[in-house]
Parts: C-alpha cells; sequence; structure tokens
C-alpha cells in the first residue's frame, strides 16, 4: 500500500513537471531556444495566486484566472523585449539571454516580495480521498493535479492537430521560410506558443505550490531544470513526449527518494537521463531528424 | 501596366552584392523564365520578391501595390504564390494539411473547397494520398504538392523555382506541361530553371542572369536560337 501512494505522489509530482515541459517542448519546437526562464514564471505563478487570494481575499479558482492572465501577459512581453530582437543571432546568444531574464524575474520577485518564504494553501482545498478502507489516502491536490495534466495534454493535442492555428504552428516549426511564404505570420505564432506556455506555467506554478506550499523567488528554478530534464528525457520537441517524460520523472524521483535516499534523489533523476540519452539520443518518443542536403 | 515590375533591384547577403540593379517585367498571362548560371541570383530574386529576402534599393511592383519593403506574409494575400527551390513541403504534415496551409490567408471556406477540388483534379495523385505524411511522397509527387499548395493560394502570379530539379526526365516532362496548363487557366508565371532549354521551350520572354546583373532578355524563341546563349545555357 505505501507503494501505492508513493506511485501516486510520483504521478502527482510528475504531472507538474509535464505541465512544464509542455511549455518548454513547444517553445523549443517552434522558436527553436530553449527558454530557461521558462520555471521563473512558473514562481510568478505562485506568487499572484497567493498575492490575490491572502491580500486581495479572491477565491482560489479566481486567483488562478488571474495567475494565468499575468503569466501569459508576462510570457509574450519576455518575448517581444528580449528574444524577438534575437531572431536571427546565434543560438548560444538567445541562451544566455534566457539565462539572464531567468535571473531578471528571480531577483525581481525577490525585490517585490523579499527573500522570506510565504506558505501557500492549496487552492484545491485540503479533502482527500481515502481507498482500501482508508489504508490508501490521496489528496485532492494530486487527484486534481493529475486531472489538470491529462485535460491540458488533451486539449493542446486537439489543438495542434485540428486547429488553423495549430497546423501553422507545425508547419513553422518545420520550415519559417515556408510557411511565412504560405501567409503564416512567422512572428504571432510564437508569440502564441508563449502564451500558451507560459499559462500553462501559471497552472504548473499554482499545483506545485499547492502540493509544496513553500514560496519563494527560487520556487520556480528546480522544477523548471527538471521539466527541462523531463522535455528531453521524452524526446524535446514532442507533446506526448514532454508527458510521458514529466511523468516519468516525477515517479522516478519520489521512488529515490523513498527507497533510495532523500538526499541522492536529484542525482538519480539525471543518472536516469543520461543512460536514456546514451541508449535513445533523441528521447523516448523524440524523432531523430535527417539533417537534409 | 505590368503585373510585376521590377526595377533596380539591390540586394546584398551582408557584404556580398548578390543583385546588382536588377529590372524586369512580367506581363498579365506570360510565362517569362529566368535563365543563368548557377550562383547567378536567380533564386535570390524570387525570394527578395516574395519578402524572404530583404531589398537593400530598388522597387517591386505586383499588381499596382509596392512590395519591396512588405513583410513576406503580406504578399500571398495580394495574389502571389512561391513554389520555392527544394519544394520546402512540411514533411510532418499530411498532404490535406499542406494544401490547407496553402490557403491559409484565406477566409471563405467554400471557395477554398472549390479550389481544392480544382487541385485534386489537376492532381490525382495528391487526391490517393491527402492522408500520408508529405515526407513519404517520391520527388516527383512532392513537386505536384508543392505546386498544388502553391495553387490553393488563388494566385494571380506564380513564382517557380527550379521546379525540375532532382527529378526524373518523364516527371519533368509532365510537370513542364503541367506548368503549361496551370498558365492558360491565367496564372502568370515566373520560372527559375537550371533546364534553361526546357525553361525557353514554354516560356513567352527570358531574362538571362549573370552574377546578379540581367545580361540579356529577349522572345524564348529568339534566344533558343542565339548561338551565345546557346553556346553558355544549352550546351551546344
Amino acid at each position: 500500500m505505501t507503494f501505492l501512494s508513493y506511485l501516486i505522489s510520483g504521478i502527482s509530482l510528475g504531472s507538474v513537471y509535464a505541465i512544464i515541459a509542455l511549455g518548454y517542448t513547444m517553445v523549443y519546437g517552434i522558436a527553436k531556444m530553449l527558454n530557461f526562464a521558462h520555471g521563473d514564471i512558473i514562481m510568478v505563478g505562485g506568487y499572484i495566486s497567493f498575492c490575490t487570494t491572502s491580500y486581495l481575499g479572491l477565491s482560489p479558482f479566481i486567483s488562478v484566472i488571474f495567475a494565468i492572465i499575468v503569466c501569459t501577459a508576462l510570457g509574450v512581453l519576455t518575448e517581444k523585449l528580449a528574444y524577438k530582437p534575437l531572431r536571427s543571432a546565434p543560438s548560444l546568444a538567445v541562451l544566455i539571454t534566457a539565462i539572464g531574464v531567468s535571473y531578471f524575474l528571480q531577483n525581481a520577485a525577490l525585490l517585490i516580495w523579499g527573500s522570506s518564504p510565504k506558505t501557500f494553501t492549496s487552492v484545491v482545498g485540503s479533502w482527500s480521498v481515502k481507498l482500501f478502507g482508508e489504508q490508501l489516502t490521496i489528496s485532492g491536490t494530486a487527484l486534481v493535479t493529475v486531472l489538470a495534466c491529462f485535460v491540458i495534454m488533451a486539449a493542446l493535442t486537439l489543438f495542434t492537430s485540428k486547429t488553423k492555428m495549430g497546423t501553422a504552428m507545425r508547419a513553422v516549426s518545420e520550415d519559417k521560410g515556408a510557411a511565412q511564404l504560405m501567409g503564416i505570420n512567422v512572428n504571432t505564432t510564437i508569440s502564441v506558443t508563449f502564451a500558451i506556455g507560459s499559462g500553462l506555467a501559471a497552472i504548473a506554478g499554482v499545483l506545485l505550490c499547492s502540493a509544496y506550499p513553500t514560496l519563494m523567488p527560487t520556487t520556480g528554478s528546480m522544477p523548471g531544470i527538471k521539466a527541462f530534464t523531463a522535455a528531453v528525457f521524452g524526446g524535446i520537441g514532442s507533446i506526448p513526449g514532454a508527458m510521458l517524460g514529466g511523468i516519468l520523472l516525477g515517479i522516478i524521483e519520489i521512488f529515490a527518494k523513498a527507497y533510495i535516499s532523500t538526499q541522492l534523489s536529484d542525482a538519480v533523476v539525471f543518472a536516469v537521463l543520461i543512460v536514456v540519452l546514451i541508449v535513445k539520443p533523441d528521447g523516448l518518443l523524440g524523432k531523430h531528424v535527417n539533417e537534409k542536403v | 501596366m505590368a503585373l510585376l515590375t521590377v526595377e533596380n533591384l539591390n540586394v546584398y547577403y551582408g557584404v556580398i552584392h548578390a543583385l546588382k540593379d536588377v529590372s524586369f517585367q512580367v506581363e498579365q498571362g506570360e510565362i517569362v523564365a529566368l535563365i543563368g548560371a548557377n550562383g547567378a541570383g536567380k533564386t535570390t530574386t524570387l525570394h527578395t520578391i516574395s519578402g524572404l529576402l530583404p531589398a537593400k534599393s530598388g522597387s517591386v511592383q505586383f499588381d499596382n501595390h509596392q512590395i519591396a519593403h512588405t513583410p513576406g506574409y503580406q504578399i500571398v494575400r495580394l495574389g502571389m504564390s512561391h513554389v520555392p527551390e527544394g519544394r520546402r513541403m512540411f514533411s510532418n504534415l499530411t498532404v490535406y494539411e499542406n494544401l490547407m496551409m496553402g490557403a491559409y490567408s484565406r477566409k471563405d471556406k467554400k471557395e477554398i473547397a472549390d479550389t481544392l477540388e480544382m487541385v485534386y483534379e489537376r492532381f490525382p495523385r495528391l487526391k490517393e494520398r491527402v492522408r500520408q505524411l508529405a515526407g513519404t511522397l517520391s520527388g516527383g509527387e512532392q513537386q505536384m504538392l508543392a505546386m498544388g499548395r502553391a495553387l490553393m493560394a488563388k494566385p494571380k502570379l506564380m513564382l517557380m523555382d527550379e521546379p525540375s530539379m532532382g527529378l526524373s526526365p518523364i516527371f519533368v516532362s509532365e510537370i513542364f506541361d503541367i506548368i503549361q496548363e496551370i498558365n492558360k487557366q491565367g496564372v502568370t508565371i515566373l520560372l527559375v530553371e537550371q533546364n534553361a532549354r526546357k525553361a525557353l521551350s514554354i516560356a513567352n520572354r527570358a531574362y538571362v542572369l549573370e552574377t546578379g546583373r540581367i545580361v540579356g532578355s529577349g522572345q524564348a524563341s529568339d534566344l533558343l536560337n542565339d548561338p551565345a546563349i546557346k553556346k553558355a545555357y544549352l550546351g551546344e
């Protein structure tokens, strides 16, 4: 029974990673850049939700909506100000800029909210479901997190495969020049991708803080890196890959914490990543792309 | 007024002066060929017209619009589509999705469906393969898809870059026949082709590009018999 409860915690944590990884992987797929500031958008989402409930007394649900709106705007704004001017710059310059944006957001948060941790109240509430004659307890937060993850995944898959904008995004991810010849505004497509990714980061932030209630300016950075790992693990650029990678990573992390060592859990996670990449360099669901001559 | 008028166009790649005062015209209903050696600037010319490359100076007039500095994605809407060199299909999209991307800038669903029927009629092979990923098509089929995709924009002018590249001789003849048929239905064509003989055989007029400059022009039939052209581009 403890095994099952670890598994559920793993899937729940993994779902948060998966939601973050979806943002990473979509931005990478379309803009071909690693947005290392993505993790810090999560933290901003957490703070916005915290402030709107604690200081303004709004309901948790409204606070999530607020967090999504603010993070979406923030994501689009950082893309416009920091990344768009570098569209034809070498990818290393973009990467360094993204790291700069990440530090900027962390320090801005430090300035606004201070360094002392805030205690986040779960937006889901403290209810839980008891199974097998009260032997297994699943928290409401865990249930909602997993549910949210699957709904988001299904919605994104539908969006990219069935809508005109989604198809245009896939076209842009393959060939920006040819997409432009079709009349697709590549800059708009990239903005929409950042908007979606950042909105998802806000949801991930609220869910993460609901499960692990300590909120600090650096709250987003480690989950951000883990989610990036998850995206690579599943095959960067692939939506189901990000999902699979995220959930597996969460399960591995929780099992490593439970059965090996709490201190070593992150090392185990990254060791698994290294092994996977040695065996399958494109990730679990990644497609091998042949360079065309 | 010609459908397309290019005047004193200058384009640079960094410090390299790729197009030098290029001027030419394409009249409504014509097939005009741009011929020249590798690196003469043929593809650069097409890329600049359709907005993939910025022009340093000069003007491009298309259907009474000045488009030299118009963002590329807006040019399609004016009625110009571009079949790029190497076809550049979206290989992870299905044939159907590729065709619908061609109609991206159009709104009227009914009209788009009509154009789609027309494209299927012209390229029955595409209709058989609508659900297939574009990357799984043969070279000739991909060229047909590239042309079909460009037709989906309902263009007045089609720019075609090396449509015969990498195709078997049978396919090359088929593609050139199709270009002529598309032209007969009222689409003006600006054709860039390495295979100068083929290009001149279907074109009304042609311009000769050499290291970024227009060095000659005339009726295609005259150029076919011009001794200098024969020697330089027709391998005689």
